[in-house]
């Protein structure tokens, strides 16, 4: 069984870290402390190529693999994850787009992300609809070739940065199918209706835009669906299936941070007389800690892999999900204790990467679902 | 105009407690990260910018083992038309071994300019750029810091010591040691590591090149690394400035540094 990256995986590798080395590294404490970002990083970052390599060549993008994607993301997250963030989730939707999408929505949409010209975002949660999204009441109705859109919805990513969203609407409501009453629509945020309120006072990943938007009676064209109309939950499950792979990454990535700080601190720091690497409870901490990211590490990059070979497992991809999440938190928690009375104030990394690391274990399907998953397919038949 | 860069791949040392193999004679290597050297970085992105305004090719080469390409590979990436990687199989390397070696690849490649780091961030002789141009018989500059051509011959900055700048003007073919600073190496973008992949990387083996055996012989050898013993003097002085000032000139003044 060979799990080397190809040279052309690792010079990836490399190239996203030393970007993130070199743009992220000075102005992550500011911008966290100030939930601010500033935009021209990421059309830096889209100018190198290194934002939505996984969409087709056809549509700009380079027409790597999610396993790419996956990469960029880890290393990117290693140096910041808010700033990660912003980013590389100017492209959250394209996926859904790519599968689902028609040839002229693809041709108009998916390029200007490449180009850094516009950020795309997916609004799905709503304030009564979280893990269980067939509980979402924002409404698309037809009216002639217009839908029109009314709700609200939550926590949505790039809410007030995006050019346009990917809407999870209810649009047959008394079919007997929960699974068939949602269908989603491509929503230009500068349409009438439109509103986006930036939300604040997040625990981490504060570089990156998070919103309450709402629709009233937002008129789109017809031709903004995205897919078949009633399959709206179908696609979803289908863009989570690609999407839960980079979160996998981002948890790997801020789980290296986590052992970074932590074997920087403890070689310098002494106590007793002696660095604190050289008591055997530092040294069984980082032991772990290396192993468990090794684990999360090959996890995901098996589901990506799978997934790129046109082999989705969708059972593999949520155990990489909740699992690289679970030890994204568990290495911050460990990092952030061996720093001790340091570790509790910002000036100090590990910090923002103990705050920063729990949105892994709840974004994109909380890790009860994605055990709800794991569960489902052994206890099948 | 046509170019060729030395490259080199080297440890990532500052952040590292090094450790010496026990032969004494190395600084062990496995378990340190690697990448370009940093001058040689600066080198490269020159040459990139000299052929995006002039025109002509940029070819790189290193003296290594096969992980080394990784650094060709950047060169690529950055810009470079084809790179050259010289495995050395079992040679002893030192700046005399490496600098003919470089000689003998870049007598084969059309050059107008040859540019090298000022240094290696390993062992940081800093010989070899200077060597080189000897063994090429090319007018050679040390540790420049502007380089602006004009039809023959490229007018130079060269930093000399206590901050003093020398403005020469050199003829082609030249060669010319680049220092850190010189400009702002790019990043390594997606694209180019797409259209690296398709450029020629050719591999030459050291007895292909035909040097003899006075050539391939060091005129280094090392005799032992160690580490710097741990001295005692070192004196922390506390109080206000106006304090530590006094205490500065007094102990200046005991060593008998100043009267």
């Amino acid at each position: 069984m060979d799990f080397t990256l190809s040279k052309e995986q690792i010079d990836i590798q490399k190239a996203a870290r030393e970007f993130a080395l070199g743009e992220f590294s000075e102005k992550a404490q500011e911008f966290d402390r100030n939930e601010t970002f500033d935009p021209q990083i990421w059309k830096k970052a889209c100018d190198l190529g290194f934002v939505g390599v996984f969409i087709d060549e056809a549509y700009g993008g380079a027409g790597l693999g999610l396993l790419e994607h996956c990469l960029i993301t880890e290393e990117f997250w290693a140096v910041d994850a808010g700033m990660g963030n912003a980013v590389l989730t100017t492209t959250f939707g394209a996926e859904l787009l790519g599968l689902f999408g028609t040839e002229e929505q693809k041709k108009k949409y998916l390029p200007p992300l490449v180009e850094g010209k516009a950020v795309i975002g997916t609004a799905i949660t709503e304030p009564d609809a979280g893990s269980d999204v067939t509980c979402a009441v924002t409404s698309a109705e037809k009216d002639d070739d217009e839908y029109v859109i009314n709700g609200s919805k939550m926590f949505i990513t790039n809410g007030t940065r995006a050019n346009y969203l990917n809407v999870f609407c209810l649009t047959d409501p008394d079919n007997p199918d929960r699974h068939k009453r949602h269908s989603f629509f491509i929503v230009e945020t500068d349409r009438p209706g439109f509103e986006a309120t930036k939300i604040h006072g997040k625990l981490g990943i504060r570089a990156n835009d998070t919103a309450e938007i709402s629709f009233s009676n937002v008129r789109i064209p017809a031709s903004n669906l995205i897919g078949q109309e009633g399959n709206g939950f179908k696609e979803l499950m289908n863009f989570f299936n690609m999407t839960r792979l980079h979160i996998c990454a981002q948890a790997v990535g801020i789980a290296r941070a986590a052992l970074e700080e932590s074997i920087a601190h403890i070689k310098k720091r002494h106590q007793f007389g002696a660095p604190l690497a050289s008591f055997q409870v530092n040294q069984f901490k980082v032991a772990e800690m290396a192993t468990m990211i090794r684990a999360a590490r090959n996890l995901y990059y098996e589901a990506a892999w799978l997934t790129d070979n046109g082999k989705m497992d969708h059972a593999l991809t949520a155990m990489a999900k909740w699992f690289s999440g679970q030890i994204a938190v568990k290495c911050a928690d460990e990092a952030l204790q061996m720093h001790g009375g340091y570790g509790y104030i910002d000036e100090y990394k590990v910090q923002r990467i103990y705050r920063d690391a729990k949105i892994v274990e709840i974004y994109e399907g909380t890790k009860e679902i994605e055990k709800l998953i794991v569960a489902r397919s052994l206890l099948r038949g | 105009m046509d170019i060729v860069v030395c490259v080199k791949r080297v440890p990532l040392t500052q952040e590292v407690d090094l450790e010496i193999d026990p032969q004494k004679k190395e600084v062990r290597k496995d378990m340190l990260a690697y990448s370009i050297n940093e001058w040689d970085n600066y080198a490269i992105e020159e040459a990139v910018l000299l052929k995006e305004k002039f025109g002509g090719d940029v070819t790189a080469v290193t003296v290594g083992v096969e992980d080394d390409e990784e650094v060709l590979r950047r060169c690529l990436a950055m810009g470079a038309d084809r790179a050259i990687r010289v495995e050395p199989g079992d040679l002893s390397l030192d700046p005399f071994v490496i600098s003919r070696i470089l000689a003998e690849v870049i007598k084969g490649v059309k050059h107008d300019l040859v540019l090298t780091g000022v240094q290696a961030d390993d062992v940081n002789d800093g010989a070899v750029g200077t060597m080189l141009a000897e063994h090429l018989g090319l007018n050679h500059a040390a540790v420049v810091t502007r380089v602006e051509p004009e039809g023959n011959e490229a007018t130079i900055h060269i930093e000399l010591e206590g901050g003093t700048d020398e403005v020469s003007k050199i003829k082609f073919p030249a060669l010319l040691s680049i220092q850190t600073g010189i400009n702002e190496p790019r990043y390594v973008s997606i694209m180019g590591i797409r259209k690296a992949a398709k450029k020629e990387l050719k591999v030459v083996k050291v007895e292909e090149l035909g040097l003899s055996e006075d050539d391939l012989t060091p005129w280094v050898s090392v005799d032992e690394v160690f580490l710097p013993p741990e001295t005692e003097g070192a004196e922390i002085i506390e109080g206000d400035p106006g304090t530590v000032a006094e205490e500065i000139l007094r102990i200046i003044k005991e060593k008998g540094v100043s009267t």
